[in-house]
C-alpha cells in the first residue's frame, strides 16, 4: 500500500485535485440554479413541482448511463461528467430548498408582509435564512452522492480517483482499488466537514437558541 | 352479595426513581360505573393501563375478574375487556367493520357471527350499519369515530369496559350527547363493569355510580358523587368542589 | 443512428435479451435477498436503540463509499461473475431498505400497538395485522430507493463479469459504436423510470386509507 503511493503519489494527488474539482465545479452550477429556479418560480407552486418531478426522473437515470447518452452531445471528458453531476445534484439541492422554505410558519411571512416587506425581501430575509439548515442537509447528501458517482466517470474518460479504481481492475490488483475508495472517502469527509463549517459561519445563533 | 371485578392490593408503579402510583388499595364491584378524576400526571391512565396488563405494577396485586394479572395469560384476558382511548385508535387501513371484527376474528367466529355482531353493535351506538360498515375511519367525524371505538371495545361483550378520557377530544355538545348516551348504554346493559377515566369534574361527577378522585399517584376521596360534594375528604377535593361552585356563580351573575 | 439501431435489432435481438435477462435477474435477486435480510433487521431496530443505531452508521458509512468500489472490491477475493455482483448489489441496496423500515414501523402510532394489544392480539398478529401494514408505504418508499439504486449498479457489473445491459454500454464505448451506447443507456434509464412508476403507483395504494386519522 505505501509503496505503492510512494512510486505513483504525483499522479494520485492529481486525480484527487480533477475529482474534487470536477464535483465542485458541479455542486456549485447546481446551487447557483437552484437559486435562481427558486427566485424564479417561488410563487408558482405548480411549475415548481413539475420542475422538481422532472430533476426526480433524471436522478432515476442510472448515472453510467446518463454518461454514456451525453457523449454523442457533448463528448468524452470532463464536462460531460459535470453536466451529470450538475443534473444529480440539481434534484436533490432544489428538493431541500423547497422543503425547506415550504416548511417555514406561514405565520411568519404573515408578519413579514405585516410590517411591509416585499415579497423578493421576504424571500430573502425571511424565508431563505430559516430555510439554510434543510439546504444545506441537502449539499452534504449530494456532495457524497456526487463523489461516488464521479468515480463511474472515468469511463467516459473524464479523470478522477475512478481511475485508480479502473486501474486496480485492469491489472488485477487489490491496492489501486484500496487506495481510489480510501482517497474519494476522504475527499467526501473532508467536504462534509467544509459544509458543516460553512453551515455553522452562516447559520448564526439563533438556530442553536431555538434547538436549545 | 356483589361481586368484586377489580381489586388493586398494594400497588405502586416506579419509572426509575420516579414513583407514579404510590400504595393504591381499592376495589370496584360488578356492574358499577366507576369514573377516576384527576389532572395529567395523578396517575389515572396508569391504573387504568394497569387494569389490563399496558402497564405492570412495580410491586403490589392486580386481580381483575378473578385472575390475578401476574399470573394469567394477558391476550386471553384483554380479549374479554374493552377498551376504548382519547384518541380513538381506530386502525386507518380497516374498515368500520374490520375494526369492530378485530377481537372477533382473533377468537374465530363465523363470519355470519361477526356480521350479526357488526351490525348490532353499530345500532347500538345510534350509527346505520348500512350506512357506515363499509367506509374507513378517515371518513367519519370524531363524535362518529368514538361511536366506532365504543362498539370495538363492546364486540366481545365483555363484563369489562376500560375508558381512558374517551371524549375529552370532542366538542362541547357532542360530548354531553355521548354522555347521556354511555349512561344510558350503562343502564341497558346489565352488570357490565365501566372503568371511566376523565380529568373533568362534570363528566366524573355526572357519571360515575362512584368517584375516585387522584392526586400525586394517590386516592383523595372514592365515594358516590353527592357525598364527595358533601362531604370533601381533604384539601384537594375541596378545592376542586370549590372550581365548580365558583362557574355555577358566574353563571349565576350572568342571569 | 437511427437505422443503426433498427439494424441492430434485426441482428442482434437475441442478444439483447439475453443481457436484458441478465440485468433484471440480476437486479430481482438482489432485491429479494436484500429484502429478506433488511426487512427483519429494520424491525428489530425499531424496536431496539442500540439496533437502530448500530444500522444508522452502517448506511451513513456505506453512502460514502463508492458504488463502483464497492464492485470491484470482492473481485481479488471472489473473483468476477454474478456471485460478487450479487453481493455487491445486495450490500448496496441495505441501507435504504434498512432506514425506511425502521422509520416506517417507528410511525406508526403507539396508540395503535396499545390498542391492537388491548383488543387482544400477539405480538405477531399485531405485526401482521397492524404495524405492518401501517409501515407498508415506508418500506414501499424503502425498496423504490434500493431498486432504482440496484438497477443503476447493475449496469456498472458488465465489469466485472456479469453481464447485463451495462455491457452494451461499454462495448459501445470502446468500439465507439454510439447505437450500442444509446440502446444500453436508453433501456436501462427506461427499466429504472418504469420500476419507480411501479413502486409509486403501489406505496399510493398502499396509503389510500391512512389519509387524516392521526
Amino acid at each position: 500500500m505505501i509503496e505503492y503511493w510512494q512510486e505513483n503519489s504525483t499522479q494520485m494527488m492529481q486525480l484527487m485535485i480533477e475529482h474534487a474539482r470536477m464535483v465542485l465545479t458541479a455542486l456549485l452550477i447546481a446551487l447557483v440554479v437552484a437559486v435562481l429556479l427558486v427566485i424564479f418560480f417561488i410563487r408558482k407552486d405548480n411549475w415548481m413541482n413539475s420542475l422538481v418531478y422532472f430533476f426526480s426522473l433524471l436522478y432515476s437515470v442510472p448515472s453510467y448511463a446518463f454518461f454514456a447518452l451525453l457523449i454523442p452531445i457533448t463528448g468524452l471528458g470532463e464536462w460531460t461528467a459535470i453536466i451529470v453531476l450538475a443534473f444529480y445534484s440539481e434534484y436533490v439541492i432544489l428538493r431541500n430548498f423547497i422543503t425547506g422554505i415550504r416548511e417555514v410558519d406561514p405565520a411568519y411571512i404573515e408578519v413579514a408582509k405585516g410590517v411591509g416587506m416585499t415579497q423578493t425581501q421576504t424571500l430573502l430575509k425571511v424565508q431563505l435564512p430559516q430555510a439554510l439548515p434543510a439546504i444545506f442537509s441537502g449539499l452534504q447528501i449530494t456532495l457524497a452522492s456526487a463523489m461516488a458517482i464521479a468515480t463511474i466517470a472515468s469511463t467516459i474518460s473524464a479523470g478522477g480517483l475512478g481511475d485508480l479504481l479502473f486501474e486496480g481492475l485492469q491489472t488485477g490488483q487489490v491496492v489501486p482499488i484500496l487506495w481510489g475508495t480510501i482517497l474519494t472517502i476522504c475527499l467526501t469527509l473532508v467536504g462534509i466537514i467544509i459544509i458543516k463549517l460553512i453551515e455553522n459561519i452562516m447559520i448564526s445563533d439563533w438556530y442553536d437558541v431555538q434547538k436549545g | 352479595m356483589t361481586k368484586t371485578i377489580i381489586n388493586f392490593s398494594n400497588v405502586s408503579k416506579k419509572y426509575g426513581k420516579n414513583e407514579i402510583i404510590s400504595d393504591l388499595n381499592f376495589t370496584v364491584n360488578e356492574g358499577e360505573f366507576v369514573t377516576v378524576l384527576g389532572s395529567s400526571g395523578s396517575g389515572k391512565t396508569t391504573t387504568l393501563k394497569m387494569i389490563n396488563g399496558l402497564e405492570k405494577p412495580t410491586s403490589g396485586k392486580i386481580i381483575v375478574d378473578t385472575h390475578e394479572l401476574d399470573k394469567c395469560d394477558l391476550v386471553e384476558l384483554r380479549r374479554h375487556i374493552g377498551y376504548v382511548v382519547q384518541s380513538v385508535g381506530l386502525f386507518p387501513h380497516m374498515t368500520i367493520a374490520d375494526n369492530i371484527a378485530v377481537t372477533p376474528k382473533l377468537l374465530g367466529w363465523d363470519k355470519e357471527k361477526i356480521d350479526r355482531t357488526v351490525d348490532q353493535l353499530l345500532d347500538l351506538v345510534s350509527l346505520k350499519s348500512e350506512e357506515y360498515k363499509n367506509r374507513y375511519p378517515g371518513q367519519l367525524s370524531g363524535g362518529q369515530q368514538q361511536r366506532v371505538g365504543l362498539a370495538r371495545a363492546l364486540s366481545t361483550n365483555p363484563p369489562l369496559l376500560i375508558l381512558d378520557e374517551p371524549f375529552s377530544a370532542l366538542d362541547a355538545i357532542i360530548r354531553q350527547n355521548l354522555q347521556q348516551e354511555i349512561k344510558a348504554l350503562h343502564q341497558k346493559l346489565e352488570n357490565k363493569t365501566f372503568f371511566f377515566v376523565t380529568h373533568d369534574i362534570n363528566e366524573a361527577l355526572y357519571l360515575g355510580d362512584r368517584v375516585m378522585i387522584m392526586n400525586h399517584g394517590k386516592i383523595e376521596q372514592f365515594d358516590k358523587p353527592e357525598k364527595i360534594v358533601a362531604n370533601p375528604a381533604t384539601d384537594y377535593v375541596k378545592k376542586l368542589i370549590a372550581t365548580v361552585r365558583q362557574n355555577k356563580k358566574l353563571w349565576e351573575e350572568f342571569k | 443512428m437511427l437505422s443503426e439501431i433498427i439494424k441492430y435489432f434485426q441482428t442482434s435481438s437475441g442478444e439483447y435479451f439475453t443481457y436484458l435477462e441478465q440485468h433484471l435477474w440480476l437486479s430481482f435477486s438482489a432485491l429479494i435477498i436484500s429484502m429478506i435480510i433488511a426487512l427483519p433487521i429494520g424491525y428489530l431496530g425499531s424496536r431496539n436503540k442500540f439496533v437502530a443505531a448500530f444500522c444508522q452508521t452502517f448506511s451513513q458509512l456505506l453512502r460514502i463509499i463508492p458504488s463502483l468500489a464497492l464492485l470491484f472490491i470482492l473481485i481479488p477475493f471472489i473473483g468476477t461473475g454474478f456471485i460478487p455482483a450479487l453481493i455487491s448489489l445486495v450490500v448496496l441496496a441495505l441501507p435504504p431498505l434498512i432506514v425506511n423500515t425502521i422509520l416506517g414501523f417507528n410511525e406508526v402510532p403507539q396508540t395503535f400497538s396499545e390498542v391492537g394489544l388491548s383488543l387482544g392480539m400477539n405480538q405477531f398478529q399485531l405485526l401482521k395485522q397492524i404495524s405492518f401494514p401501517l409501515a407498508l408505504p415506508y418500506i414501499l418508499n424503502g425498496i423504490k430507493l434500493a431498486l432504482v439504486e440496484i438497477i443503476a449498479s447493475a449496469t456498472l457489473a458488465t465489469y466485472i463479469g456479469a453481464g447485463g445491459l451495462g455491457t452494451l454500454i461499454f462495448t459501445g464505448l470502446g468500439l465507439y459504436k454510439m447505437q450500442y451506447v444509446v440502446i444500453g443507456a436508453v433501456s436501462v434509464a427506461l427499466l429504472s423510470l418504469i420500476s419507480m412508476w411501479l413502486m409509486d403507483f403501489l406505496i399510493r395504494k398502499a396509503e389510500k386509507h391512512d389519509k387524516n386519522n392521526y
